[in-house]
């Protein structure tokens, strides 16, 4: 907007009376103003309280909480107390969050495996060849999709997915392609990584399906068109003339749908098995995420006396909020970079 | 045709095979999972269910339904204030440099996992203040999680308010006020709403934010702002499934059942009645 109606107003006006210049627009503006410094103000304070409640946790179990794969409140009916960095916890209590980063990243990344290749398929036949009288109806299944509450992912994939892959796909894979690195061993029963990760990667990709749609539909038709008269076929003037333009787009999608994945919460939480001290050998074992390790230790943690237990919860929640700040502002260099013209 | 295009074509038909049995295997599985919760939830869903309360592992929805409904609307009123002041700031009177650290930070908080935001608020107002699990705690958690959509939503339909129309009115001597609540708020209703409509269908489903905040109760929900935990039907699906009873299974999928219908609809008027809206009062 280089129209600045503010000032515009200001002098356009005539004089009034005191109150009445105060008047509503200065009242009206500073409402406003207030109102958008509450979102900055949320983020500070978010980093502010997790940081400051984690700061005995940080002190007590310093890198540990990255290294160890311990995690145990210590012995609740003992008397004894252990007393590290002036901190005191219970009789060996150990806080070690490595079995829940190791999950975190692992469902994450095995979830964007299958979501990624997927999203760009379905987004391209989304385009090119869903006939104009289906594409509204497809749109709106997708779109519903994105709303789906992550609870009934996860009843779903409590109820049909975890039997499924218990009972067929693990016993299957692990006596037939056994030999391949992570697919051999026991086979479990279900819950666990592979669970967790497609349901991560079907919660992820409505999103990244109409992102990549979008930034397609967003690039000029001619590069497709002035691909194809140059001799090309469909397909190859998708891969090799569109997509490339749209890489960033799609990059920046994969990010922000990676930053969702790494702190989905209850899909995981009903599915992953919740494994606490050891890690999973292939992908059918159980794993343990930091988002859902933060509920599923909820009632344990309250019943720490010193404390200690919940600040180290908090400590957890402070690290998964600046792993996703951290992939959340790289995606957002990626966009911002390649799109300038678009801000302001 | 020489055989190397003809080997290119036969690829890029098998790749466009793969295309689209792709979205077909996507959409039947998202299809899927959609009969499977309304299938299993109709038949649970009775009128009992509806009117009376949860009684341990079994009984009704009622406590959570309405529990669901008040932590909703309160943080809708509470969403619907900041967003919409936040993207009449950011479009109206902000300078561009204000106005993208604002956009920044809506995108910030659009990434922050729900479980944090519910772990902010756990130390924040359950602990720090004392609230305990509450209504209010709870509906702070929804607008934190619901005020990214909203600000979007409105940032964008305030800012296609077409220029002309402002230009219009400030040369007939509309104030600055009068142009902001006269031209441009009434024009960019239409994407305000359907950005508060998707986000009350966020709030709905959300589970994660509202255990470290509004706690869970199998009683009918008091008004009290604090020192009070309400039920929601999330947090039904999530733990009555894993009980070992046919009861509280026949609860769990009766609750998914409901928020996928109420989450169901308010997609549809947002799609439909908003559309309407604008045809009618810009005429297409």
């Amino acid at each position: 907007m280089d129209l600045d109606l503010g000032r515009l107003g200001g002098t356009a006006r005539p004089r009034l009376p005191f109150l009445q210049r105060l008047g509503t627009q200065r009242v009206v503006r500073f409402l406003f103003a207030t109102a958008a410094g509450i979102s900055t103000l949320i983020i500070v304070l978010m980093l502010v309280f997790l940081a400051i409640y984690a700061l005995p946790a940080i002190r007590f179990n310093g890198i540990g909480i990255l290294t160890q794969s311990v995690w145990n409140i210590g012995d609740q009916y003992g008397s004894g107390h252990v007393v590290r960095s002036g901190i005191t916890a219970m009789q060996g209590a150990q806080f070690g969050g490595l079995v829940f980063v190791f999950g975190t990243v692992v469902t994450a990344f095995v979830a964007m495996i299958f979501a990624v290749p997927l999203s760009l398929l379905v987004a391209v036949a989304l385009v090119y060849r869903v006939p104009t009288r289906l594409r509204p109806l497809v749109n709106a299944i997708v779109e519903l999709m994105a709303g789906v509450p992550s609870v009934v992912y996860g009843l779903w994939g409590i109820v049909v997915l975890v039997p499924f892959i218990g009972q067929r796909v693990g016993p299957w894979t692990t006596a037939h392609l056994g030999f391949l690195p992570f697919l051999g061993g026991p086979a479990g029963s279900g819950n666990g990584l592979l669970a967790s990760s497609i349901l991560l990667s079907l919660m992820a990709m409505p999103f990244m399906v109409a992102t990549v749609r979008d930034v397609i539909l967003a690039q000029e038709k001619s590069i497709f068109e002035a691909s194809m008269a140059l001799g090309s076929t469909s397909w190859q003037a998708v891969t090799k003339a569109v997509m490339p333009s749209v890489v960033n787009g799609i990059f920046a999608a994969v990010l922000v749908a990676l930053g969702r994945a790494l702190g989905e919460t209850m899909a995981v939480l009903m599915v992953c098995g919740g494994a606490v001290g050891i890690f999973a050998q292939n992908i059918f074992q159980s794993v343990n995420t930091i988002a859902a390790v933060i509920v599923s230790q909820l009632e344990s943690a309250l019943t720490d006396p010193t404390g200690l237990a919940q600040r180290s919860l908090s400590e957890l929640a402070l690290l998964l909020f600046v792993i996703t700040l951290f992939v959340n502002i790289i995606a957002r260099v990626i966009l911002h970079g390649a799109d300038r013209s678009g801000e302001a | 045709m020489t055989p190397s295009t003809l080997r290119n074509r036969l690829v890029g038909q098998m790749w466009w095979a793969s295309s689209v049995g792709a979205l077909l295997l996507v959409i039947s599985v998202l299809v899927a999972i959609f009969g499977f919760v309304i299938s299993r939830g109709l038949p649970a869903l009775k009128p009992s269910v509806l009117f009376t309360v949860t009684s341990g592992t079994s009984g009704g929805l009622a406590n959570a339904i309405v529990g669901t409904f008040l932590l909703v609307i309160c943080g809708v009123v509470l969403v619907t204030l900041i967003g919409i002041g936040t993207a009449l700031w950011m479009v109206e009177f902000a300078a561009p440099s204000h106005r993208r650290a604002v956009r920044f930070a809506i995108d910030v908080l659009a990434g922050v996992p729900s479980i944090v935001v519910g772990y902010f608020l756990y130390v924040a107002l359950v602990e720090s203040l004392g609230w305990g699990f509450s209504l209010l705690a709870g509906a702070f958690s929804l607008t934190i999680i619901m005020l990214p959509f909203v600000v979007r939503a409105a940032d964008l339909a305030l800012s296609g308010v077409p220029k002309a129309l402002r230009e219009g009115a400030i040369a007939l001597g509309a104030r600055p006020a009068t142009v902001t609540f006269s031209v441009a708020i009434p024009w960019a209703i239409p994407g305000i709403l359907t950005g508060l409509l998707v986000a009350t269908g966020i709030g709905l489903g959300e589970t994660a934010p509202l255990i470290y905040t509004a706690g869970w109760s199998s009683f009918m929900p008091t008004l009290a702002p604090t020192h009070s935990p309400v039920g929601y039907l999330t947090y039904v699906v999530w733990t009555f499934i894993s009980m070992p009873f046919a009861d509280s299974h026949a609860l769990a999928y009766a609750a998914a059942a409901l928020l996928m219908i109420m989450i169901f609809t308010l997609n549809l008027v947002s799609r439909t009645a908003v559309d309407y809206w604008v045809l009618r009062t810009r005429g297409g």
